[in-house]
């Protein structure tokens, strides 16, 4: 019981915490969840939370990149706020550069467009109509027509009713008109990746079915860092490009970034860990499994990884790969996303055609199952460390 | 008018501005309904002759001047409501006479959800539920849209919908398995909280993709029409959701392939930050389709509904209700939303205190002497602890058993997930102390 009324306290703590917020809180909830929690702590049976019935904490441990000195003065930034960052930096240097989206201009419902409104105006920072593909076919006439169009898609999960637009329209309109038209000032963002709890429709990673597209750029950040300097990029391209954001990340991943504008290059990929025995490939959240994935592989087998962040996942960088794979013959690549036809299949297709004599071990994809994301079974779905470090064992000793 | 109109011929869908009361008549109307022979608009023999637009569908004449027809010329489509504020009938000819009964069922129906909102949101901020979408505001749209419909209608909802599931009769065990995703949930524990769903019931299961079940709302009608079997389908969908691509789509389907379909516009005014001036033009959603406006909110549609709904089969036609709970929304969008930042105190205040539907029921009642302080406490108490029982209940359960994270992928379990299952639990063996076996069914 004990528990339990620390938790209730701290709930209504919570809501009052807030300030101005609290009186609303106290409108819409207050009342009812007092109630609630009155309800709650009056009933005999109701027992204190156990370990099983806590939600899941996260399966990685995020690992901040070193503070970056060559992009001038930084300041501590989350994910989110480093997409902030990028999306100020540019409105502020681009007079063209529009932000649009469902309910950017509050801030957002991860808080990335956050003061940009209030800051540009409301005819640079708009909220759309509910309409994906209304978004991204506006995007890609306002690119075409001269500005920097920079979309929202509230949850990537959602990105498929513009599907017909990027991959029939975004994607071919150089191609197709011979070069008279082309919608590279278009950029899309949306967030990305397993949350926790987000089940079916809130952490999909549908980067598989954008690499199957000539024509668009996908880029996926690991941390605040590489997101604004890869983001910049990505609204610098002359090339339509989808840009998705680890919502796992946005508030855990926090690191010291720089305060101006700055690029990190597209489709080059970067050996965060340089090693010997084995290449471990990932991009966006599964870094940092990745990450401890090697020390425990260095501590418990003696086996030295060199890990690799893609970054970008079209076009992606086979050659940076290849001579990983070159030199320790033994890859394993890993993602959320589902095994078959993932991007995954992708990479150990192309190196197994280039590094073929070079390979010790079949190469591995520890990814997730051929199902939809499932809720409650997240725990056993995820290709967490410890399926990693397993096929990390079977690779060394093949 | 001439708008109006347009859109008509456009869709074909029916423009109509009923003038309807608390479903009084619902169940004889329900009785009433009968499945007639389309007698849909017949095509117009071509005559070259005759000085009229030649070509399929056209009914209109030419003119020879040039005329705007203006968006905003009339004031807005009339709101089609029965009570006042305070619980009054304002029209007593449009009084729904409805039995005593009837009205308690729906307040308890209707309190009941609220009771349940409250402590199920609750239990998210405490961490026990990932996640929670309350109904404040719109538990008598729920409660008295459910009532005027038979039930064997298939119901295809949004997510804001619990109310229509709890008034048949879906019992709180299964709102609170479904949200605590325990091994009772008839959904397998796959979907996030409020994702019900439910076959006896002819509830079909919600997806949180928006808009998606409209056009599928308007395939179940048609397929339903064929069955000859006087069934209709109802869909219901928010404001906001009205502005995808699929809504477009399913009315049109609707329209023209004559379905026997009520689309349920819930136009609460926001879509989570988006107010309705940022998400469409015009008084209401109403501009894509029919026109007919319910207040629904005031549990209104119980009598609209029924009369509408004898049309829609006898007639195979769509027809869509813009519930106007201008009780709007009075919860956050879910507990991932904390309106305060785009919604003034004042305006939620103003709807939770002064005009909320439950408030006006039970002053509908107690004008009758229907229910009394005493009827009142004696509730409260009582649902509240029919609520807390099924909620410590579901608390205790275990998940369900890891091996349903791979079946229905395909009606038939695929060789390939066969190879997975086996892969994953050879793996959560050898690793065993890493995985929450102990919360899960064995």
């Amino acid at each position: 019981m004990a528990v339990f009324e620390t938790m209730a306290a701290a709930a209504r703590f919570l809501l009052r915490g807030a300030g101005l917020k609290a009186s609303i809180a106290n409108v819409n909830i207050g009342d009812q969840s007092l109630f609630g929690i009155t309800l709650l702590r009056l009933s005999p049976n109701c027992s204190s939370q156990t370990k099983t019935q806590r939600r899941n904490a996260a399966h990685f441990s995020y690992h901040p990149d070193p503070v970056p000195t060559e992009y001038g003065p930084t300041t501590k930034m989350n994910l989110f706020q480093s997409v902030t960052s990028a999306l100020d930096n540019t409105l502020a240097s681009d007079p063209t550069a529009v932000i649009f989206g469902e309910d950017v201009a509050f801030g957002g419902v991860f808080r990335c467009t956050v003061g940009l409104r209030d800051k540009y105006g409301k005819d640079r920072v708009f909220n759309t109509p509910l309409c994906e593909q209304g978004i991204v076919g506006f995007g890609i006439g306002a690119a075409v027509a001269g500005a920097t169009a920079i979309a929202e898609i509230q949850f990537a999960d959602y990105i498929y009713p513009a599907f017909d637009q990027i991959v029939n329209e975004a994607a071919k309109y150089r191609y197709r008109s011979g070069n008279l038209f082309d919608c590279g000032n278009l950029t899309i963002r949306a967030p990305w990746g397993c949350v926790g709890h987000g089940s079916l429709y809130h952490s999909q990673s549908p980067e598989a079915f954008f690499a199957h597209c000539p024509g668009i750029k996908v880029v996926i950040p690991r941390g605040p860092v590489q997101c604004k300097g890869l983001l910049l990029s990505c609204i610098a391209d002359q090339n339509p490009c989808i840009f998705f954001e680890p919502k796992i990340l946005y508030r855990a991943a926090v690191e010291q970034v720089p305060t101006e504008a700055y690029t990190i290059p597209l489709s080059q990929a970067e050996v965060i860990q340089e090693g010997s025995d084995v290449t471990l490939v990932a991009w966006g959240t599964q870094i940092h499994v990745l990450r401890e994935v090697a020390n425990m592989a260095q501590e418990k087998l003696g086996v030295s990884c060199e890990l690799i962040d893609l970054q970008t996942i079209l076009p992606w960088d086979t050659e940076t790969v290849c001579k990983s794979v070159a030199k320790t013959g033994r890859l394993l690549i890993s993602h959320e996303a589902p095994i078959t036809g993932g991007f995954a299949a992708e990479i150990s297709s192309t190196v197994q055609e280039e590094c073929f004599l070079n390979l010790e071990a079949p190469i591995a994809r520890v990814c997730g199952y051929d199902t939809p994301f499932p809720h409650i079974f997240e725990p056993f779905y995820i290709p967490d460390k410890w399926k990693c470090f397993d096929a990390v064992k079977k690779l060394i000793s093949y | 008018m001439a708008t109006l109109n347009s859109i008509k011929n456009m869709y074909g869908i029916c423009s109509h501005v009923i003038r309807q009361t608390t479903g009084l008549r619902a169940a004889k109307l329900i009785q009433q309904r009968a499945f007639r022979v389309n007698g849909a608009l017949r095509q117009q023999p071509f005559d070259s002759s005759e000085e009229k637009p030649q070509f399929p569908g056209a009914s209109a004449e030419f003119i020879d001047h040039l005329e705007f027809i203006q968006p905003n010329v009339i004031s807005g489509i009339p709101v089609y409501r029965v009570m006042d504020r305070a619980g009054k009938i304002i029209n007593p000819s449009e009084d729904p006479q409805l039995s005593k009964e009837q009205v308690l069922n729906f307040y308890q129906k209707m309190t009941l959800l609220n009771t349940m909102d409250r402590i199920l949101y609750e239990s998210q901020r405490q961490g026990r539920i990932s996640f929670y979408m309350t109904n404040y505001g719109e538990e008598g749209t729920h409660i008295g849209s459910a009532a005027a419909l038979d039930p064997r209608d298939l119901v295809f909802g949004q997510y804001r919908e619990a109310g229509v599931l709890m008034y048949r009769g879906f019992p709180l065990d299964l709102f609170m398995a479904q949200c605590y995703a325990n091994v009772d949930d008839l959904g397998k524990g796959r979907q996030m909280p409020v994702h019900y769903g439910s076959k006896d019931l002819n509830f079909v299961t919600i997806s949180s993709p928006l808009a998606t079940q409209i056009p599928q709302a308007a395939g179940a009608a048609y397929a339903a029409k064929r069955e000859n079997t006087n069934r209709a389908v109802i869909c219901y969908f928010g404001e906001g959701a009205a502005s995808e691509g699929d809504a477009h789509a399913g009315f049109n389907f609707s329209a023209t392939l004559e379905c026997p379909l009520i689309f349920f516009c819930r136009n609460n005014g926001y879509a989570i930050s988006t107010p309705t001036n940022e998400q469409y033009r015009g008084d209401g959603i109403g501009k894509t389709g029919s026109t007919l406006f319910c207040l629904g909110s005031r549990s209104v549609c119980v009598r609209c509904e029924p009369r509408i709904l004898c049309r829609a089969v006898a007639e195979n036609q769509p027809f869509l209700i813009e519930a106007m709970t201008q009780a709007t929304r009075i919860g956050h969008h879910s507990t991932s939303d904390d309106s305060s930042a785009y919604r003034s105190v004042d305006e939620v205040n103003y709807w939770d205190k002064q005009d909320h539907p439950i408030s006006r029921l039970r002053h509908y009642m107690t004008a009758r002497s229907w229910w009394s302080e005493e009827d009142e406490r004696s509730w409260r108490k009582q649902s509240r602890k029919m609520v807390m029982e099924a909620f410590e209940k579901a608390e205790k359960r275990h998940k369900p058993h890891p091996d349903l994270m791979f079946s229905d992928v395909y009606e038939e379990m695929t060789p390939n997930l066969v190879k997975q299952k086996e892969a994953m639990w050879r793996h959560v063996q050898q690793y065993k102390e890493h995985y929450p076996l102990d919360a899960y069914a064995k």
